[in-house]
């Protein structure tokens, strides 16, 4: 393997601190291509600690007299500090984690290599492909085609093979309107809304420039779009930038829809926040959740100061008002910022949880991360390099991915019963979005990951997570299918920090740790007790 | 309702009265207001559901009557369990007129007028009678091992000539003499002279109570440092007492100038002296006010709020304090004597919120309720709350028109502390927060003579037990509507240790103050809760949406939770109005 020119020094006695509820291990400490392994001596158990190196964010390294210590602080928020005998060891070994953990190339990382027992490769794969859900579409309205003009990802490389466009809007017109819209990012559905009979659509913003330029495609396809819903809709463009931020792009020769070129599309502007300003609320979010000696003023002005949940406020805001818009004003709505690889995915996703009791079961979550994320060209490789802790200065990173895990985590907890997976299912995607041993999240679009051959040789994380055994964590037993859409109250009151992932690793985990045992006991019992047919939802894991 | 209350009653029927939602684009409700003896009714005209929504008038804190606009004359009533309500009536008369009554019969001067001696819940004498019997305080005495071979149960304050504001009954150290516990109480503010608390039968370690000593600069006494002496070696297993005083050493200094002060640890032999810096009740009072007015629209206003209130600094000040004596209690093996100015405000609460760390039994509906019961029947078990709740109910509670100034969130923040332990332990407490909520709405309801009164002796000589019900059998009644299900019985936790960070507490925005803010109490009202469960059938339970618990309460809500759905859907129309 090359990564053994990396790796400086076999091995080395270390102790391991775990945080502060947690008992040290003691024991050998191993440097492999991969992973950080620690093997307790023979009188302790057997069980290895282990942990993949791709997930560390930064290390600090202090040595004093002849022995060493490590921090190592995790892209999923964990802190571990290890002691090691012997100086040269402790630089040995931290200089290799460094070397290891920053590693760029995606077909030599740990996926590549990961082949569980238990699991096929290929498995799960062909779960949630854009196919899938056109024939959802399909089933209701004959207005929508799947086109596969982006066969090659030469029209635009962020999309997926196919998408699904208006019937009535033919490849070459598609092929003009990429043209006009930056990264090729031409309007295609993201979410029939049936009971309406209106749609939710993404996009990149248009690239009118300073000459206010017009591309009588793009403006066809909108109209499309109109005429395909119903006799008078009308339509709103959901723009996820200020209006300021609008009018500035243009002179970079992006902008947004002139309101005379789109008879019909009425503009809104709901600024979100993306990009480095979002990395750096993270920052200091984590940091603040981490100075466990601050009074409690300090901590709520910091709190107050990172703008963390104004960020979670304004995406679920700008979710419900793209909701709204379909399910009371029977609109069509478009949603774009610049790139539409960010917030507009957040809008979008967030949209349709609110809006349909589908995307809210395990299988229809899956599939809403799979399409509305990873397919629409989110950049994950780019955005999730590094998590809070890193020093390097931030080029593209952003938790974009987590302040959605984030807000549904708040709906989830404003319905406990309508969401059929539970916090455990969202902590599991914030760690695989960072680090993961399952190649879903690799690559930054649907090209990388064709050129990577990430389907054929890795594994998917949705194979991996509806295993049977993991469900237990996973899925909420209190689930009861809810036909109704979930308006999320947005008041600062009703928002919380969401401690189970920002605090995971201060809080004794024993507490809620029971309480979570205790709610699958009463669902269960209450199920044995009940007698009745038992829903598939909570008993039977799906395959 | 004695004669003399009903006199300004002219039963009110308003009609076309419009009950405004906060948000402003929304069509406000229309329907009738009714006036009665003990509650306002606003009754919706419209809606299959007849909406209606039931104000106790003794939980009104504050009647405001604005200037008449193009809508009408709006009437806003704040009341005091955190509910706003923002009606608007046609005529500026009427208006008037159910301002002036609302003034009248939401702060009576009288106890007689209260609501409890009125109260007629169709139950028989003896049915009356045994409720109070309900909560028995004298087994909690026999629950920790009292009377044993340190400490004697004696009636000395029977004719409550050593402390009128202790219960007859008083655990004291049994070596020591009448002479010396009365020369002692001499010695302390209100003549609240050193009592037990609570015992920790484990390792035999006490928590006394008492008030500040009058040392002034340099006065001592004798008998006080007896009867310290005395309660340090009840606990032959510590060399040494822990004396806490809760407040901040800068207010205890402040007292020494006006004869009063702190205990000099020069003068006792062992004493540990600690202070808490728990704040004084104005200060309390003056944070929840802030709290209450501190909500702003986005997360930031609403954190800044919250911090500039300094109400979750000051309950994690109280819970610190808590922790505190339990670990001494529990770890040090230490006896621990409590007390700030008077010993019934601040000790009270810590004194409390010690002992459901360290006792099971307090975290049970039965342990809650001696927690909490205020008057026992014959012999007094509990000095924290005998002593401490009654002062809050009438006093801190502002149930008669009084003193505003001696009016403190003391009891709010007690369950408030409950609350953020319940957080922390979801599966360490039988009850959940919809009883404290309970507990908490009948404090002010004066529905009940429990919290009403200040001590033993003003309830006897209100005559509350002859003349009031207790609230507890009412509450016993509806324990399947309080049980957490989530409770894993009494002997899986022991003594609780909870997280002594800042972090943990910031959950408290939804907790009991939650309910300041404006978005729940719109949609649900606590005592619109209470009146529907108890006289309507449960099926109109709307109002129990929204709170933080209800995923822990698994089948019987499950409906109630869906229809949050179709309720909060109301306050998105703002953003279409924003939008177009």
């Amino acid at each position: 393997m090359e990564f053994s020119e990396l790796i400086r020094t076999g091995q080395a006695q270390a102790e391991l601190l775990r945080g502060p509820e947690m008992p040290p291990l003691r024991g050998t400490l191993c440097v492999t291509g991969h992973h950080l392994l620690l093997s307790p001596g023979p009188q302790a158990t057997p069980d290895l600690w282990l942990l993949l190196l791709r997930s560390v964010d930064s290390i600090e390294k202090r040595v004093a007299g002849d022995a060493g210590t490590i921090t190592l602080r995790c892209k999923d928020l964990r802190v571990l500090q290890l002691d090691i005998e012997g100086v040269e060891a402790t630089l040995d070994i931290a200089r290799s984690i460094e070397a290891l953990s920053s590693l760029e190339s995606v077909i030599t990382s740990f996926p590549f290599f990961y082949r569980p027992k238990g699991l096929r490769l290929g498995e799960s794969w062909h779960f949630h492909p854009p196919e899938r859900y056109y024939k959802r579409v399909a089933r209701e309205t004959r207005a929508w085609r799947l086109s596969e003009a982006n066969e090659d990802f030469s029209l635009c490389p962020s999309y997926p093979r196919a998408v699904i466009v208006p019937r009535t809007v033919d490849d070459d017109a598609l092929a003009r309107s990429a043209r006009f819209r930056q990264g090729g990012r031409f309007p295609v559905l993201s979410y029939y809304h049936a009971p309406s009979g209106t749609v939710l659509l993404r996009s990149s913003q248009p690239l009118t420039g300073p000459q206010k330029r017009r591309c009588a495609e793009d403006e066809e396809l909108l109209q499309a779009v109109l005429a395909g819903a119903r006799p008078g809709a009308r339509g709103f463009i959901v723009d996820t930038r200020s209006a300021q931020a609008a009018k500035q792009a243009r002179m970079t020769g992006g902008g947004t829809e002139a309101k005379s070129a789109y008879p019909g599309w009425k503009r809104l502007h709901r600024p979100l926040e993306r990009g480095r300003p979002l990395q750096e609320s993270f920052v200091h979010l984590v940091e603040a959740c981490g100075d466990l000696e601050q009074s409690m003023d300090r901590w709520l002005s910091r709190l107050d100061g990172c703008h963390w949940l104004s960020h979670v406020k304004a995406a679920l805001s700008t979710a419900c008002l793209a909701a709204q818009g379909m399910e009371w004003e029977g609109a069509c709505i478009l949603v774009h910022g610049a790139e539409g690889t960010d917030s507009t995915l957040l809008v979008t996703s967030l949209a349709q949880l609110i809006l349909d009791p589908l995307s809210r079961t395990m299988a229809g979550f899956q599939e809403l991360i799979e399409r509305e994320w990873i397919q629409a060209g989110h950049p994950f490789q780019l955005r999730c390099a590094h998590s809070a802790f890193s020093h390097t200065r931030p080029k593209h990173e952003a938790p974009i991915f987590l302040l959605f895990l984030d807000c549904v985590w708040q709906l989830g907890r404003q319905f406990p019963l309508s969401l059929e997976f539970g916090e455990g299912m969202l902590l599991a995607l914030f760690d695989h979005s960072y680090a993961s041993p399952f190649g879903t999240f690799l690559c930054n679009s649907e090209k990388e990951r064709c050129l990577c051959e990430v389907r054929t040789r890795t594994h998917s994380l949705w194979s991996g997570l509806n295993q049977p055994k993991e469900q237990r964590k996973l899925r909420n037993p209190l689930y009861a299918p809810n036909p109704l859409a979930i308006w999320p109250s947005v008041e600062p009151q009703s928002l919380r920090l969401w401690q189970g992932l920002f605090l995971r690793w201060t809080h004794p985990p024993e507490p809620s740790e029971v309480a979570w045992e205790k709610v699958w006991q009463i669902a269960t019992d209450q199920e044995k007790t009940e007698g009745s047919q038992p829903t598939d939802s909570a008993s039977e894991p799906q395959p | 309702m004695s004669y003399l209350s009903s006199t300004h009653i002219y039963p009110i029927i308003v009609e076309n009265v419009k009950l405004l939602d906060r948000y402003v684009g929304k069509k406000p409700a229309n329907g009738s207001l009714y006036l009665t003896a003990t509650h306002l009714i606003y009754m919706e005209a419209s809606g299959a559901a007849r909406k209606e929504t039931w104000i106790a008038l003794h939980h009104i804190a504050t009647v405001e009557k604005l200037s008449i606009t193009s809508l009408g004359c709006p009437l806003i009533l704040r009341c005091k369990n955190f509910r706003v309500a923002h009606f608007v009536l046609e005529s500026d008369v009427v208006c008037h007129e159910v301002y002036i009554s609302l003034l009248k019969l939401s702060q009576p001067a009288l106890h007689e007028d209260l609501y409890a001696f009125s109260y007629n819940p169709k139950s028989s004498k003896e049915m009356r009678e045994n409720g109070w019997k309900l909560i028995d305080p004298i087994s909690d005495f026999g629950r920790m091992g009292l009377p044993n071979r340190y400490w004697t149960i004696t009636d000395a304050n029977r004719n409550y000539e050593i402390c009128s504001t202790y219960p007859p009954d008083i655990v004291v150290p049994k070596s020591v003499t009448l002479g010396t516990v009365v020369g002692s109480s001499k010695f302390r503010s209100k003549e609240r002279v050193p009592v037990l608390s609570y015992l920790y039968k484990e390792n035999n370690a006490a928590i006394c109570r008492c008030s500040q000593p009058l040392s002034g600069f340099y006065t001592r006494c004798i008998d006080d440092e007896l009867l310290l002496e005395a309660i340090s070696q009840t606990n032959p297993g510590s060399q040494f007492m822990y004396v806490v005083d809760t407040r901040p050493k800068l207010n205890a200094m402040a007292n020494r100038a006006a004869g009063k002060g702190y205990e000099k640890e020069d003068n006792y032999s062992n004493i540990r002296f600690r202070f808490m810096g728990i704040e004084n009740i104005h200060v309390m009072r003056s944070s929840l006010q802030k709290l209450l007015e501190g909500t702003g629209i986005s997360p930031g206003e609403f954190l800044s709020g919250l911090e500039s209130s300094g109400w979750l600094r000051h309950i994690k000040a109280i819970m610190d304090a808590g922790i505190f004596i339990a670990k001494a209690v529990k770890v040090e093996k230490t006896n621990v004597l409590v007390h700030c100015s008077d010993g019934w405000d601040r000790t009270a609460q810590v004194c409390s919120v010690a002992s459901i760390l360290l006792d099971p039994f307090y975290r049970t509906f039965k342990g809650l309720m001696v927690r909490e019961q205020p008057i026992p029947n014959s012999v007094i078990p509990d000095v924290n709350h005998c002593l401490s709740l009654p002062l809050f109910a009438s006093l801190r509670c502002g149930h008669l028109d009084g003193d505003s100034k001696e009016v403190s969130p003391i009891f709010t923040q007690f369950l408030d502390c409950i609350w953020q332990l319940m957080e922390q332990f979801p599966c360490a407490f039988e009850f959940n927060e919809n009883f404290l909520l309970e507990i908490h709405d009948h404090v002010f309801s004066c529905q009940f003579g429990n919290f009403l009164g200040n001590c033993q002796k003003d309830r006897e000589d209100l005559r509350i037990y002859e003349k009031t019900h207790s609230v507890w059998p009412f509450l016993v009644q509806r324990k399947p509507d309080f049980r957490n299900p989530l409770y894993k019985g009494f002997t899986v936790y022991g003594v609780l240790n909870p997280s002594t960070l800042s972090h943990p507490f910031l959950q408290q925005a939804q907790g009991l103050s939650c309910f300041a803010s404006p978005c729940i109490a719109d949609i649900i009202s606590i005592s619109l809760a209470m009146e529907i469960l108890t006289t309507r059938p449960p099926g109109n339970s709307l109002s129990l949406i929204g709170k933080s618990h209800l995923a822990m309460v698994y089948n019987p809500l499950n409906m109630l939770l869906h229809s949050v759905g179709y309720y909060i859907v109301e306050d998105f129309c703002i953003y279409i109005h924003k939008a177009y």
